[in-house]
């Protein structure tokens, strides 16, 4: 089972997927793809992200092995949907996507243990978390001005239930800009796997149904500019679609 | 949306909802002893080295690796739900901790959404404040730190209420005090910030919208963030702000995570 949350005609819908171009809310209406706005798939509370948590894109950025996950956090203003746009400043000059499984924590994790970690997660989504790289400061790395604006984490289009995914840790993801692949990788080659980083947060933290994880990104990132379209995709999760827009947009 | 308060924003753990109350009444209920829940639900935003003392303090420091330079955006952090504590309740040490450090700070809290707004009107979109304790297990590296120092469950008191921003006065010039145990440890103020209230909402909501019932600190006034008050096993906190209030939470030596012993 997989669901979308968008908004139609008034009102914020859960909807199923009825074609390839067609959805079926809730309520038994048919709608299409193109005529509903699309919001993040579900209502997220803590959003922990990852760092450097594929070993290569760790060492594309030059950093060694490490000790614990480099867990930091984002507020819930950052979400936008899919088919949504995102603000590029104008003074950046490298700006970059990242495509992300997101797990979602389905019930009341503390101190959870490994082997009984997946039994935690609802499901999943695939997330593409901006980052603005001319904004990172060494305080607080990755600082809320680099990595936590508004309109720069887009989440969905769905929401897919734990059950539909039997392994999570053998997925394929991919970025696209333009159509043309610009990042690939697997969430084989995660560097602290999903019991992990549940067994690691749920140690110190108690996560609450609604908190998600975004797992972090492979390596392949490059820059994006106003008008670029941006795709992540993971298999089997769904596929993300998102556009870059400059200040203008926003009268600054 | 827009969250007005009236007086005095309380909200007493056996109640369903918060309740704006006259100050009195509010006191009453306070004196009850009753523990009561955070009095807003929304994210809180928390600013680092706000106060120049604490950059001052790390001298040299702050040109050599991993820092380089001195930062030019304010750092900020969040403090997620699972930290959110009501007055009176305990906060948990964690095991294997000897105490955990007091981080006395003035907490605004936003009235209206609140995006890309200039200085001059910022403080138009607090609806009042609260006094909250942002608790850490001490570190003094600030370049990467693990959320593990300061994002753990309970280490976010707030309270004992929200009182009305007409009521409080000039955020940027209140006098703040921490006891333990009754011992005063800490007497300071919201005086002398880097940036201001208002200049912190502006230039926070450049690039990130502030929600109704969201929770800018507005600074550790030092030593805060560096070398604050400790807090053992079994002793009490106490963080009192002028016309705002006094929050109190007793450290008690937590056994698991996900509850205290």
């Amino acid at each position: 089972m997989k669901t979308a949350r968008v908004a139609y005609s008034g009102a914020i819908h859960t909807a199923t997927p009825y074609d390839d171009s067609r959805l079926r809310l809730a309520d038994g209406r048919i709608v299409l793809h193109d005529d509903v706005v699309w919001l993040p798939p579900f209502e997220a509370g803590t959003i922990v992200a990852l760092g450097l948590n594929y070993a290569e894109h760790a060492k594309e950025l030059s950093f060694g092995a490490q000790q614990e996950p480099l867990a930091f956090l984002k507020g819930p203003g950052a979400l936008i949907g899919h088919r949504g746009h995102t603000r590029r400043p104008a003074d950046a000059t490298f700006m970059h996507y990242e495509c992300e499984l997101a797990v979602v924590i389905g019930r009341s994790a503390a101190g959870v243990r490994r082997d009984c970690a997946m039994d935690y997660v609802a499901g999943y989504t695939v997330a593409n978390d901006y980052a603005i790289r001319d904004y990172l400061e060494n305080w607080y790395r990755p600082n809320l001005r680099v990595k936590n604006r508004d309109t720069c984490t887009v989440l969905g289009p769905w929401f897919v239930d734990a059950a539909d995914v039997p392994d999570p840790h053998a997925l394929a993801l991919r970025t696209l800009v333009n159509g043309v692949v610009t990042q690939q990788g697997n969430t084989r080659d995660m560097v602290f796997d999903i019991p992990a980083l549940i067994e690691y947060l749920s140690g110190f933290m108690t996560l609450a149904p609604g908190d998600v994880i975004l797992t972090g990104t492979p390596d392949g990132v490059v820059d994006v500019k106003p008008g670029d379209e941006v795709i992540t995709e993971i298999d089997g999760i769904g596929s993300l679609r998102n556009t870059i827009v400059g200040d203008d947009v926003f009268g600054r | 949306m827009r969250l007005f308060i009236e007086d005095t924003l309380f909200h007493a753990a056996g109640a369903p909802l918060p309740l704006d109350l006259p100050h009195a009444r509010a006191c009453d209920a306070l004196a009850t002893g009753e523990p009561a829940r955070p009095p807003m639900a929304g994210t809180v935003y928390g600013v680092l080295h706000n106060d120049p003392a604490a950059l001052a303090a790390m001298g040299d420091r702050v040109l050599a690796p991993p820092y380089k330079a001195a930062p030019k955006a304010p750092v900020l952090y969040i403090k997620p739900r699972n930290t959110h504590l009501g007055h009176g309740r305990a906060i948990p040490l964690p095991p294997g901790a000897e105490a955990v450090q007091v981080g006395a700070a003035l907490g605004a809290v936003i009235g209206r959404t609140a995006c890309r707004v200039a200085p001059g009107d910022a403080l138009d979109y607090v609806a009042g404040y609260t006094v909250v304790n942002d608790v850490t297990l001490p570190h003094r590296e600030f370049y990467r730190p693990s959320l593990r120092l300061r994002v753990r469950d309970g280490f976010c008191p707030m309270g004992p209420w929200v009182r009305a921003a007409r009521q409080v006065g000039n955020p940027d010039a209140l006098d703040l005090r921490v006891w333990i145990d009754g011992a005063l440890r800490l007497r300071s103020s919201t005086r002398g910030f880097l940036r201001p209230l208002p200049q912190l909402i502006a230039d926070v909501t450049d690039f990130m919208t502030l929600q109704p019932g969201d929770v800018l600190l507005t600074g550790l006034p030092w030593p805060g963030d560096f070398d604050g008050p400790l807090a053992h096993d079994g002793q009490r906190v106490a963080i009192e702000i002028e016309n705002v209030g006094r929050l109190e939470n007793p450290v008690v030596r937590a056994s698991v995570q996900g509850g205290s012993a």
